[in-house]
């Protein structure tokens, strides 16, 4: 049987593709990988842009201050105060610091000398909801107390005695444990299968283009491979949207440990 | 002669099964939304609110579908 493309040599991108990553740079060095590199540069570059917007402020504001302040407002206006309410400002800092890394370490997944998103190795992605778990569980245990912190997080007010056995375990399930399990595999699984649909189309497009006789699997071949653009283009979306909605749920973990009884 | 032999892991193909549903509630949720916002436009950021809530507890069932498929990949 004639196939109709070799794909006998052809090495499908997968869990494999993330590994040089994740070993490390210089043989004396084990802690430092490509993720951790990343990761350092990131935090220099979020410091470096915050304290530059912040210096210098004026009531005219400068083109670098406004470029500032617009970046703040957004966290502080359509994240922070719409989701967590009058009290706001005590969390403002961490949701401002927790946006900017995530998004930073999102973008050097469309960033040309590096090109992997951090979080899509998935000890990142842990690291930052284990932060987020201890961080709302404390602010519920500080305002409500140990025990009525588990009663408020448990129990939903108004849900009569006879459904407690079922709710109880659902909310303890849905409160403590799936929160912050889909909130580490979202940021990884989108940031893992993002960089994997780039690899497909730009080494199957790279295959197809140059390992193949046919004209018309050359012609497919620099199509994928012009559409990867396109594919760029929905990362660098998903990206932001992934920072945006890690730290709206954040926000929203923070408010509903938070809430008062009504 | 096999016509057409098709190789690797079920766990994908079920993973696109499992996509099916997230997707068509996410489309609702957001759909909804758009509904919302076109009948009362001030009332759009109370409802983003808890459109996201709601994506990302609907979106979860996707999430765990895809790292439940790569654990069953191996097998």
């Amino acid at each position: 049987m004639v196939a109709l493309v070799p794909m006998e040599t052809f090495e499908a991108p997968g869990v494999q593709s993330f590994d040089h990553a994740a070993e490390p740079i210089f043989a004396g060095i084990p802690w430092l990988t490509k993720f951790m590199l990343q990761a350092i540069v990131a935090v220099i570059v979020i410091v470096a842009f915050w304290v530059i917007m912040a210096r210098k402020n004026k009531m005219v504001p400068s083109k670098s201050q406004f470029i500032g302040e617009t970046a703040y407002f957004f966290v502080r206006n359509s994240i922070a105060r719409d989701m967590i309410g009058h009290d706001f400002r005590k969390y403002l800092p961490l949701l401002i610091a927790l946006f900017s890394f995530v998004l930073v370490n999102n973008l050097w997944g469309i960033f040309p000398l590096t090109l992997m998103p951090t979080a899509a190795h998935v000890s990142w992605a842990y690291g930052l909801a284990a932060l987020v778990w201890v961080l709302y569980n404390g602010v519920g245990i500080a305002k409500h107390g140990p025990l009525g912190y588990i009663k408020h997080t448990v129990l939903p007010a108004g849900v009569p005695w006879y459904m407690w056995p079922i709710i109880i375990p659902l909310e303890f399930a849905s409160n403590i444990i799936v929160r912050p399990v889909t909130l580490c595999l979202r940021l990884f699984a989108n940031m893992f299968a993002g960089h994997l649909l780039v690899l497909v189309f730009v080494t199957g497009g790279e295959y197809l283009l140059l390992h193949s006789d046919s004209v018309i699997n050359k012609v497919a071949g620099g199509a994928s491979l012009i559409f990867s653009m396109a594919i760029f283009g929905l990362e660098i979306f998903v990206q932001c949207l992934q920072a945006f909605i890690f730290t709206v749920l954040v926000a929203v973990y923070i408010s509903s440990a938070a809430a008062e009884e009504h | 002669m096999t016509p057409l032999e098709i190789t690797g892991s079920l766990a994908i193909v079920g993973y696109g099964l499992g996509a099916i549903g997230p997707g068509i509630g996410v489309g609702l949720i957001f759909a909804s939304v758009i509904q919302g916002t076109a009948r009362q436009p001030e009332a759009r950021g109370a409802m983003m609110g808890t459109a996201w809530i709601g994506f990302a507890v609907t979106e979860a069932l996707a999430i765990i579908g895809i790292a439940l498929a790569f654990v069953f990949a191996g097998q």
